[in-house]
């Protein structure tokens, strides 16, 4: 069995990259149609550079992503803090509204917040309301659950004496929290603020009914532009981004494993040498 | 002649479910003493270090400090420090840090803090470890971290929660003559919570013993072994015997249909009373010289002596003899008086005493398949 | 006293929560029951619901589909990585989220350019002859982009599930005589059952609601709910009845995820179904 489970394995991962092969083909692919190849090129990434249209919205979509995420990952985590805190049916309460935006579908979130804005134009007597802070709040709205859910773990698996001793040593409750509680919780942080980034910068659906015309993003405007044939430059950035991404990714796998390792070898070592 | 440093009055803890853990806690503790709060678990002697460590507001009653009251202060802001049962080092930091954090807080000059955390990685025998990280410590060396991260404060109290629970007993044994040599050569107040009576009567000079939020009794190992006040203290602190008897006049009882004398006085005449004997204290002798005469039921070897149970008269009793006796074997026993100890009867009598089984719960599977038995 | 100051360090993530997911939800309430016009309240936009009940079928009998896919394929590379040393799990893991942190547009994008009539795999038949075949704008491209699209979602939560389960409790089964078919569906397969949820309910609710997925590789007989609901908002401005449409989706997917919580257990103890 465990030689099938290995074979369907290797498929899937077969599957899964198959666009990623087929876009990056087509980024050093001269002509425009991605099923032809007409010849080997690299004109495609310097397209991509010297197109600032295209640049400009990449740019967007990075604001977006780090001001959402920064937002989220500071006001999620002391509500994470305050979440721990509560018991019974108030922390229940809480953790139903963090779940709702993650079991709802995009599309009923993306239009929820859009008629949320158009109710306050109305109000406001405003025709356009759609624009930079609206697709702001929609992003830092649906990053929350993300920090949440990452840091709640680590706030649950922290030895709970910690924050007394640091208490019972002098530090008032805020000084616990920065000199002790933070660095427990740091992973749970990081993986919360990078979770929220990517899944902002990639985000299109919601992004898309809380969109003005004024500030868009990357995904919003591939879709935009799929009335007309893609520019291969896009093709050029997708396969970069999974480049760097990818790179991302190996590293932080060797990074852990190196860390593991370390902290496996060194009691062996220091028992050895106690005796 | 030592001060009185803390008084707690009147102290109840009720918590948010009903359960009202401390129930009327009055206790004084002197400077420099060493002091312990035993009992099973659930007896309220962590609750009573955590309200005198300022990690719980107490329901009612009040804690004094000096003569001041401290309810309403923070943790942060007593003189006072802990040692957590599960030693609550801080992973990021090494051991140096670990033991400086406290004086970094206080900011106190950079020299002082090195001259102390010098003198205290001394004290607790950690020389050298100075950048070891926590988790690649052993359990005694993270115990001694633990221990010297508190103390380098200078507290005026030092707290310290079932500290040696995780080691194991050679260590354990070392650490209670180490930890009592530091409060000794320190002079700071030890509130010590444990509920390991060997280790109390080790290292104690005073000993409150709790059960259920109430306290039994207070008072030095010696006399809370030799003179438990009732049945509870009596069966907790090391192996107690404990027999329904009658006090006939001073310095006479009878039990198990037998008068003997003892060392007792001051109660009513054919006063019901709870007779404790401690096992080591039953001799064993020829038949026709005993006092008493029972058939051995069982026998261990514990190397140091033979566990013997042996039944008088449908009781069964616990007696501790380097002299072999086989089961079923007739035997006669003669008790000094000094070895009789008279209590009061009070709501633990009939509960300990009686050695069918060592544990009560053991008993209850008993009864049970003896009804199962019955009823076929 | 801790606790307390502690609490109100959630109150502004609580705050915005209710701001942005509780009030636009009401909102939507409000526009599903008033009329486009009169403003008037009024049921007619429910009961016009019925003209789109083939959609909401087919939306449902297509996710439900690609659900069950995702479950087959899904399960064994679960299994396998369940299985394998730490290490080579987190790589596995990595891999796997890796394209879902890639454009969600673009990929699907490339299947558009694999499965067309002048695609990669018909130019590539078209060497042997084969006609093109009529790949996409079909039910089965449709189902294809839902699965790869959603597959991770199911592979996640069954592996982290899969990993948990006390490898003794096999031990025990092997050694009260169970053979490994028997200990796969008497002990394994029982006790992944909140991972199966998990996965069913992460890949059901966003399939049922794309409308992306079903513009590229579905045609006309393929419109989906999320489709209509797109137009309701941006094309033909009917908002009233894309709220409506958006409220029957919610609470249909408030029923299949409720059906499905109730066969088993939730897998944390903060609030619904979460990964």
């Amino acid at each position: 069995m465990r030689r099938f489970n290995k074979t369907m394995t290797v498929l899937v991962f077969i599957f899964l990259y198959i666009p990623m092969l087929v876009l990056g083909v087509a980024s050093f692919n001269s002509g425009t149609d991605v099923a032809t190849f007409k010849s080997f090129t690299f004109s495609q990434y310097g397209n991509l550079f010297r197109d600032d249209a295209l640049l400009t919205l990449l740019r967007n979509s990075v604001i977006i992503a780090v001001l959402a995420s920064l937002i989220s990952t500071v006001f999620g985590t002391m509500a994470a803090v305050g979440i721990h805190s509560m018991k019974g049916r108030m922390r229940r309460a809480v953790m139903t509204l963090t779940d709702i935006p993650m079991t709802n579908p995009d599309i009923v979130t993306g239009v929820a917040l859009a008629l949320l804005f158009a109710f306050t134009g109305t109000l406001l007597r405003t025709q356009s309301v759609l624009g930079f802070w609206t697709l702001l709040i929609a992003h830092i709205t649906f990053d929350f659950p993300y920090v949440i859910l990452n840091v709640m773990p680590k706030l649950q698996q922290m030895d709970p004496d910690l924050e007394e001793a640091a208490l019972d040593l002098g530090c008032t409750p805020y000084q616990a929290f920065m000199k002790v509680v933070i660095h427990e919780i740091m992973p749970g942080i990081l993986s919360g603020a990078l979770m929220a980034f990517t899944m902002s910068l990639d985000d299109f659906v919601i992004s898309y009914f809380v969109t003005g015309s004024s500030f868009i993003t990357l995904p919003v405007e591939i879709y935009n532009y799929t009335k007309k044939p893609i520019q291969p430059k896009i093709y050029a950035l997708f396969t970069l981004m999974f480049a760097v991404i990818l790179a991302l990714m190996v590293l932080m796998n060797f990074l852990q494993g190196r860390g593991e390792k370390e902290a496996r070898l060194r009691p062996g070592r220091r028992e050895a040498r106690a005796r | 002649m030592s001060k009185e440093l803390i008084r707690l009055t009147d102290l109840t803890m009720t918590f948010e479910d009903g359960e009202t853990v401390l129930d009327n806690i009055n206790l004084y503790i002197n400077d420099q003493e060493f002091l312990t709060l035993l009992g099973p678990s659930g007896c309220g002697k962590t609750t009573t270090l955590r309200i005198i460590g300022g990690f719980l507001t107490p329901t009612s009653g009040s804690v004094l400090f000096n003569g001041n009251k401290i309810n309403d202060v923070p943790s942060y802001q007593r003189k006072i420090n802990t040692v957590f049962q599960r030693y609550a080092l801080f992973p990021h930091l090494d051991v140096y840090d670990n033991i400086a954090f406290g004086l970094r807080i206080a900011k106190l000059p950079e020299k002082e803090i090195d001259d102390r955390v010098t003198d205290m990685l001394e004290i607790v025998s950690l020389r050298g470890f100075e950048n070891r990280k926590i988790t690649a410590l052993s359990g005694g060396q993270q115990q001694r971290v633990a221990i010297a991260r508190a103390l380098v404060n200078r507290p005026q109290v030092l707290l310290l929660d079932e500290p040696l629970g995780a080691l194991d007993l050679r260590l354990r044994k070392d650490m209670q003559n180490e930890l009592k040599r530091i409060q000794q050569q320190m002079g700071i107040t030890f509130i010590y919570v444990t509920h390991d009576q060997e280790e109390a009567l080790t290292m104690s000079d005073t000993i409150v013993v709790m059960n259920k939020g109430k306290i039994q009794q207070i008072g030095t190992p010696e006399d809370i072994y030799n003179e438990p006040k009732n049945a509870f203290v009596a069966d907790f602190i090391g192996e107690s015997n404990i027999l329904d008897g009658v006090m006939l006049d001073d310095f006479k009882v009878k039990f198990v249909g037998h008068v003997f004398e003892c060392v007792d006085k001051g109660f009513q005449k054919n006063e019901p009373v709870d007779v404790v004997i401690r096992p080591e204290d039953v001799d064993i002798v020829p038949l026709e010289q005993g006092q008493l005469t029972g058939v051995v039921t069982g026998v261990t070897f514990k190397g140091v002596h033979y566990d013997t149970i042996v039944d008088f008269k449908g009781f069964k009793w616990l007696i501790q003899t380097t002299d072999y006796c086989p089961v079923d074997s007739h035997i006669g026993i003669r008790i000094e008086p000094d070895g009789i100890h008279i209590m009061h009867k009070s709501e633990y009598s009939g509960l300990y005493g009686d050695y069918s089984s060592y544990s009560a719960e053991y008993d209850e599977i008993a009864e049970v398949s003896e009804d199962a038995e019955d009823e076929e | 006293m801790l606790r307390m100051k502690n609490k109100l360090l959630a109150s502004p993530y609580i705050v915005w929560m209710i701001l942005f997911i509780l009030v636009p939800l009401g909102i939507v309430f409000y526009y599903a029951f008033t009329d486009s016009i009169t403003g008037q309240f009024t049921f007619s936009n429910l009961s016009n619901m019925g003209a789109y009940l083939p959609i909401f079928l087919r939306s449902i009998w297509l996710s439900f589909f690609a659900s069950v896919i995702c479950l087959l394929i899904g399960y064994p590379v679960a299994y396998y990585i369940a299985l394998c040393p730490p290490r080579k799990q987190r790589l596995l893991e990595l891999l796997i989220m890796l394209p879902m942190c890639m454009s969600f547009l673009l990929r699907t994008l490339a299947w558009v350019a694999i499965l067309e009539d002048t695609g990669i795999l018909n130019s590539f038949f078209g060497v042997f002859g084969i006609g093109p075949l009529p790949l996409i704008r079909t039910n089965g491209a449709v189902i294809l982009g839902m699965v790869y699209n959603y597959l991770p979602y199911m592979i996640l939560p069954l592996y982290t599930v899969i990993m948990k389960i006390d490898p003794r409790l096999v031990e025990a089964a092997a050694d009260l005589g169970c053979r490994p078919g028997k200990v796969f569906t008497k002990v394994i397969l029982p006790l992944s059952a909140p991972g199966i949820l998990s996965g069913v309910t992460m890949v059901f609710v966003p399939a049922v609601s794309t409308f992306y997925i079903s513009q590229k590789l579905g045609g006309t007989g393929t419109t989906l709910i999320g489709d209509v609901i797109e137009s309701q908002f941006k094309t033909a401005y009917n908002p009233n009845l894309g709220a409506a449409m958006s409220l029957v989706l919610m609470v249909l997917i408030f029923l299949c995820v409720s059906i499905m919580n109730h066969f088993g257990e939730s897998d944390s103890e903060d609030g619904m179904v979460t990964v």
